[in-house]
């Protein structure tokens, strides 16, 4: 069992958990993920370390609540635990000197690139940090990508905070005031990575991002993680989970993370309707260390309708 | 051969043995079992695995030990049943092979033991995985395990990486040998394929279990959740956590594809990825369990390949309601991989086998709506020794599908390869190691099963997995990293394929 020893909201739906990971914490590197099995009953899913303390043995996570598991993983506190964490898994990021980097974050792709851009920025990198969010609140690691970035550009799809706009705007402005970039990396909503990959490629700025299809084991051994790469099959897992964006099929990977739509809506309705089966397996498992689960919001009731 | 005394407890004189036929193995009735994930097999009473074990000869040279790659000592087990002593045939089977239960059920005896045994000339050979299952069955029920002894500790470590058939036949030899044995598993089960491969219809999980708690009994540890090569290196197990000796049985999980047009639309499945959301998530029973999986209900489904995971993943399919569900093989259906009595379950469950086909495009928007088949005929033999199917040209035609699952092989793991420098691999990224000892070009780095021989059975693995232990054994007590049987010392040969 992997226990949680911090819980906090960062936004609404969106909360940061530290787990006591010790062998995932000494072997973290930025870009890399961990799959997690909430309880005895629930199914594998793959997501980003967004810090990790090898001291400590604490690794962090960043999870917004979109369906069933990562609506559960909302729900924990401090003093709860995790049935199963492994990792950490995928390919490092690639990091190197290449000048001036552009790192996009995208609502809460931000906590995925944030390390990243950390390590570029220890690198050498000359780090301009585009934050984009739907509005203000959403708006993800303001203060600690600020402490960290050369250059902070806040983009808000509603323009409460910062300049209204997409981060592709952001990028494009950039580009058109004859700034020198020499790597990007964008990690966001599958439609920002497209837009952005569509800014760059004709100018052949070398861009990444990191994929996140779906995944079962995260060992290479199931391949439904396979995404398009330069006409072939790649898995994300394994092989990624970054690839060069000018390369990936972004609308393949938009057709097989809708693959199971259905029944994730039905499986989050049945969970708002009725947390109590979870809830109890957790419980029989001695995973609630602080007592019962965290009442479920109503606007979460509203998201599965 | 009459001319020898015969055995205690073998009443019958060896004409009259040689009378007897085999006996049938009870079996769930193919529409009732065609629904449902219990048991096919329901395996042998009391009567007849008595009446089965007086057909052995109890010959002198039993060719059926020799034909088992742990070399169960059958003769001696049998002998055993005969006597009534149920539990002691267990524990003498136990002697060779610490997962009666699981290889009674899933070996392709009749390959192995069955192949070698002497009735067999004659007639069908004796049924010595049923007697087999039998004896690990009755075992089971009774409660009493019998554990082999220990050897006094060694305080020596051994990490296993892999929980798998090989991994845990390696475990449990060395523990045996008095060694510390933790085994490393990257999943949040154990058990390796025995978990997320086969199909509990056909091995349950119950069994599987309870071996694995045997083992532990025993003293093994293990570790769930911990990828090497990942979570952790071969370097770090050696250097930070004291281990002497790491043995690398990690498998062929890797799933190959066509490459052919379709093959990422939704619906799509490898036979891995199908299998561990049935297998190992139950995703069978979505959505009292999350993990989802296409819902098979009334709908047709494809599955490409003629192995036993082509077997199980169409009957997987069926057993979660599929319509039709055609197996489609290139090669004719006596080429095919597949255990016969395999075969004979899937089809007398309702399996459409459509052999000489080949697919060659997946047709659909989002999700699979129909499979471009190409017709075969076969042509001479080729490296498999099996005649090379050759497509007919305008043959092709559509069959409407909405899942398909792809089952023609897997290949190498990469991920313990890729960080463990120094480690010999051949061109398929398989492990290269003696096949003698199970060395590999690493100092107390060892590795068998599918890893280095591509994909295999249950019990080659574990054969490798007692070949490991006892080279495993030989290094710690002699600390002599030494050639192997005739192998010459270094280099290993570049390539094993």
């Amino acid at each position: 069992m992997f226990p949680i020893v911090e819980a906090r909201t960062l936004a609404p739906d969106i909360r940061q958990l530290t787990i006591f990971a010790p062998r995932i914490a000494r072997r973290q590197k930025p870009g890399q993920f961990v799959i997690v099995r909430v309880h005895e009953r629930g199914e594998r899913i793959p997501l980003t370390i967004a810090a990790a303390d090898p001291l400590e043995g604490h690794i962090t996570i960043i999870v917004q609540a979109v369906g069933k598991t990562t609506a559960l993983l909302n729900l924990l506190r401090a003093g709860d635990a995790l049935l199963d964490v492994v990792g950490p898994l995928g390919k490092p990021s690639e990091m190197e000197n290449f000048g001036t980097a552009v790192v996009i974050g995208g609502g809460v792709g931000t906590a995925i690139a944030f390390p990243t851009a950390k390590a570029l920025k220890q690198a050498g990198n000359h780090v301009i940090f585009i934050l984009g969010a739907r509005n203000k609140e959403l708006l993800l690691l303001e203060n600690e990508i600020r402490a960290v970035a050369d250059e902070l550009i806040v983009m808000t799809d509603d323009g409460s905070y910062g300049t209204k706009g997409f981060v592709t705007d952001a990028l494009k402005k950039l580009l058109d005031e004859g700034q020198k970039i020499d790597h990007v990396l964008a990690i966001g909503p599958i439609p920002m990575m497209k837009a952005v990959a569509g800014v760059t490629r004709p100018l052949m700025i070398k861009t990444v991002v990191s994929l996140n299809s779906i995944m079962v084991d995260g060992t290479g051994m199931c391949g439904g993680c396979r995404v398009g790469i330069d006409g072939d099959s790649q898995f994300a897992c394994v092989d990624g989970p970054e690839f060069d964006a000018h390369q990936v099929d972004f609308d393949l990977l938009t057709r097989r993370n809708r693959a199971y739509r259905e029944l994730e809506v039905s499986s989050m309705a049945d969970f708002t309707d009725d947390p109590m089966p979870d809830i109890e397996l957790m419980r029989a498992a001695g995973q609630l260390g602080a007592g019962d689960l965290e009442p479920i919001p109503a606007r979460l009731r509203s998201v599965a309708r | 051969m009459s001319q020898k005394p015969l055995p205690d407890h073998n009443p019958l004189p060896m004409k009259e043995r040689m009378k007897l036929d085999r006996q049938r193995m009870p079996e769930r009735p193919p529409e009732e079992r065609a629904k449902c994930f219990q048991e096919v097999n329901l395996g042998f009473g009391e009567d007849l695995a008595k009446q089965e074990s007086l057909r052995c000869l109890s010959c002198q040279k039993p060719t059926c030990v020799t034909a088992c790659p742990v070399s169960v000592k059958v003769k001696d087990f049998i002998d055993l049943i005969l006597a009534g002593d149920y539990l002691g045939a267990a524990a003498k089977i136990r002697e060779d092979n610490v997962l009666p239960g699981v290889t009674g059920r899933v070996c392709p005896q009749e390959d192995q033991c069955e192949g070698g045994c002497t009735v067999g000339k004659k007639k069908e050979p004796v049924g010595i995985g049923y007697l087999e299952r039998f004896v690990a069955d009755w075992e089971q029920r009774s409660g009493v395990i019998g554990l082999p002894e220990r050897a006094p500790a060694t305080g020596k470590k051994v990490a296993i990486i892999g929980s798998g058939p090989a991994g845990l036949s390696c475990a449990g030899d060395l523990i045996q040998r008095g060694h510390q044995v933790r085994v490393f598993e990257a999943l949040h089960d154990l058990g390796g394929v025995l978990a997320y491969g086969i199909p509990e219809f056909r091995l349950p999980r119950s069994i599987v279990k309870q071996e694995i708690e045997n083992m532990k009994k025993m003293g093994v540890e293990f570790e769930t959740d911990c990828v090497v090569g990942r979570t952790v290196t071969i370097d770090e197990l050696f250097h930070d956590e004291g281990y002497s000796a790491v043995f690398v049985a990690t498998g062929a999980g890797l799933p190959q594809f066509m490459k052919i047009p379709g093959e990422n639309l939704n619906g799509v499945y490898s036979a891995n990825e199908f299998l561990t959301r049935v297998n190992l998530m139950r995703a069978y029973r979505f959505p009292e369990y999350d993990e989802p999986v296409y819902n098979c209900k009334d709908q047709d489904v494809a599955v490409i390949g003629g192995g036993n995971t082509a077997m199980d993943a169409a009957r997987v399919s069926l057993r979660l309601g599929a319509k039709n569900v055609y197996l489609i093989y290139r090669r004719s259906e006596k080429e095919m991989p597949a255990r016969i009595e395999e075969v004979h379950h899937a089809k007398d469950e309702g399996i459409q086998i459509l052999a000489l086909n080949n697919p060659v495009a997946y047709l659909g928007e989002e999700r699979v709506t129909a499979v471009r088949v190409q017709k075969q005929e076969l042509g001479e033999p080729d490296a498999s020794g099996r005649r090379r199917p050759i497509p007919i040209p305008g043959s092709e035609y559509e069959i409407p599908v909405s899942v398909v699952i792809i089952a023609v092989g897997t290949t190498a793991n990469p991920l313990v390869q890729a960080t463990t420098p120094g480690l010999q691999t051949n061109k398929k990224n398989y492990i290269v190691a003696d096949p003698e000892t199970l060395r590999t070009s690493r100092e107390g780095v060892f590795a068998g099963g599918d890893i280095v021989t591509g994909a295999a059975t249950v019990i080659l693995a574990m054969g490798a997995g007692r070949k490991a232990a006892a080279s495993i054994h030989d290094w710690l007590t002699t600390g002599v990293w030494k050639p192997g049987n005739g192998q010459p010392a270094a280099p290993l040969a570049a390539t094993a394929d």
